[in-house]
């Protein structure tokens, strides 16, 4: 019998496709760092995670709803899951702020998808993001593309966990902008190792020229 | 830049603090004395006798804020841990670096050479402060010699040296001690020589009491970050002893300790009144000596400093917690060096 997968957590799939060094602080180093945007984002998850469930105008929602897949060694939970008459999952995640990281809540989206599939045995042909800044509904359409798309994420993300490994910070400066670990990456750090190897070679050595 | 949050220290003899609301209120013998909103409040440190309620210490657990207990005289005794803390990966990262003696050295090298900078900084400081000519010679002449050992350092290669040079410069620091005291306060303030247990002279009741301070911001940083306060690189494994916060707090003793120490002193804002003589030599801060240390102590944590490595202004008080990372990211790999805090 071959060993059960290492269960990712979905939320990584998004953090993995968002840079895969917030990836690994987050999952690997467990980096935990609050700011505006995290904090709010708990606002805004507060109601999700209430666990409640019920009818709302006539569909069955159920909120917070824990999901897993054995087959990519996925676990996590669903914001909210509607089902409709014929017993389709219909996966909703809420995010904060506005459209911009499209892609990276996607894939969280399609990992839903997958586990909602084993879970259930039917086919999910689409999910949305609730924004809660425009409180408008995106559709996502689960294609064949994205599927694929985000299976390969996974490997790509178990084998950065597996791997123990620190990636180095991203190339773009816009996406560390927007970073809730930022505190903690120090990508600026990272970048400038130039100045650690200077102050490095003059650290022993005292200015003391001007010592009057 | 993570914004310093602020640290609540309570000295109060039997204060009780409980959550009401989004609050803390502080009450004593069941009379309400002080409410203060947590939004903002990053750590809660008890000295002496304070009790928590149940209540607050899992909302600060929840909101990831700390609660330690130091005795009334600063020493560490206690501290609430929440759950999510602590990697494991990092964690091993350190005992393997501790276990290699070229990093090991290397490590304690940075630390050694932090505090020497920073000693000297505080020398040529009072030299440029004194308007004693004599004074000036003295404290400039103790500062050369520090720098000379620090060009030793360099060179060191074992941690006997390291321990050597560390020992000589801190003997040459500490004498000048008198010297950067004012001579209207050298009645009030004497220091004869290092004296930790129990601090024989105020200067000694003074400092030991901030080094107490500090080296409590160390441990929490390095916890905040991962860090096992207790596997050193510089001070040997000994067991209950933090060593990797002393480590840490050698580079801070200076800038933070020593010279808010001589503002205190120098400007007149403690005075010998401040201290309780007790019988067979010991002399302590006392309730009213503690709390103007304290004030300073996070007045200090305010004021901004130039940052070697990060080239901005940061806050003193997160120095420590920027510090303790830096160190993490280097054991974990990302970056070549770890460069202490100095400032020029
Ligand atoms: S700060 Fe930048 S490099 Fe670091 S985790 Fe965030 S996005 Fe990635």
């Amino acid at each position: 019998m071959s060993e059960p997968l290492l269960p990712i957590m979905l939320s990584a799939l998004q953090h993995y496709s968002y840079c895969p060094r917030q990836c690994a602080l987050i999952h690997q180093e467990q980096t935990f760092d609050d700011n505006v945007h995290t904090v709010r984002g708990n606002l805004a998850h507060e109601r999700v995670d209430s666990g409640e469930s019920g009818t709302e105008y006539g569909v069955r929602v159920e909120r917070s709803l824990p999901l897993y897949s054995e087959r990519y060694g996925l676990t996590g939970r669903a914001d909210a899951v509607e089902f409709l008459d014929d017993g389709t999952p219909y996966p909703i995640e809420y995010k904060q702020g506005s459209r911009q990281k499209k892609m990276h809540d996607d894939v969280q989206l399609v990992g839903q998808a997958l586990c909602l599939e084993e879970m259930t045995g039917k086919v999910v042909p689409e999910g949305a993001i609730f924004h809660h800044k425009s409180r408008r509904r995106r559709a996502v359409p689960i294609t064949p593309e994205l599927r694929e798309f985000t299976i390969g994420l996974i490997a790509k993300v178990r084998a950065l966990l597996e791997s123990g490994q620190m990636p180095p910070p991203v190339d773009e400066r816009a996406l560390c902008k927007e970073c809730s670990l930022q505190d903690s990456c120090q990508p600026d750090l990272m970048g400038n190792r130039g100045r650690i190897r200077r102050l490095h070679e003059r650290l022993y050595d005292a200015d003391d020229e001007g010592d009057a | 830049m993570k914004q310093l949050l602020n640290t609540l220290y309570v000295s109060t003899d039997g204060a009780y603090l409980r959550l009401e609301g989004e609050t803390l209120v502080l009450s004593v013998d069941k009379v309400k004395k002080h409410q203060v909103p947590l939004h903002h409040l990053g750590a809660i440190v008890c000295l002496g006798r304070v009790a928590i309620s149940p209540a607050l210490m899992a909302r600060s657990m929840e909101d990831g804020r700390s609660i330690v207990w130091l005795s009334e005289h600063g020493r560490f005794q206690a501290r609430v841990e929440g759950p999510v803390n602590g990697n494991i990966l990092l964690r091993q990262a350190q005992f393997r670096a501790a276990d290699r003696v070229e990093t090991a050295l290397e490590i304690s090298k940075a630390f050694i050479a932090g505090k020497l900078r920073n000693s000297r900084n505080v020398l040529l400081r009072s030299a440029r402060d004194s308007k004693d000519e004599a004074a000036k010679t003295q404290l400039v002449r103790a500062a050369k010699s520090l720098a000379i050992n620090l060009r030793n350092l360099a060179h060191a290669e074992s941690a006997a040296s390291v321990l050597g040079l560390e020992g000589d410069a801190a003997r040459v620091y500490f004498e000048q001690f008198n010297t950067m005291i004012k001579p209207q306060m050298r009645e009030e303030f004497e220091y004869k020589g290092r004296s930790r247990r129990p601090p024989k002279d105020t200067v000694n009741a003074l400092i030991s009491f901030l080094y107490a301070l500090l080296l409590n911001d160390c441990r929490s940083a390095l916890e905040t970050v991962g860090l096992d306060p207790q596997l050193g690189f510089f001070h040997v494994v000994r067991p209950g002893r933090p060593a990797l916060a002393l480590d840490l707090l050698e580079e801070f003793r200076a800038v933070l300790g020593d010279r808010l120490a001589l503002t205190l002193i120098n400007r007149g804002q403690l005075r010998q009144k401040d201290f309780d003589l007790r019988p067979g030599g010991a002399v302590m801060l006392n309730d009213s000596g503690r709390k103007t240390v304290i004030m300073a102590y996070q007045e200090r944590k305010k004021e901004t400093l130039q940052h070697p490595v990060l080239e901005s202004q940061v806050e003193i008080g997160l120095l420590p917690l920027l510090q303790a990372r830096m160190l993490a990211r280097y054991l974990r790999g990302d970056v070549e060096a770890y460069i202490p805090f100095f400032n020029k």
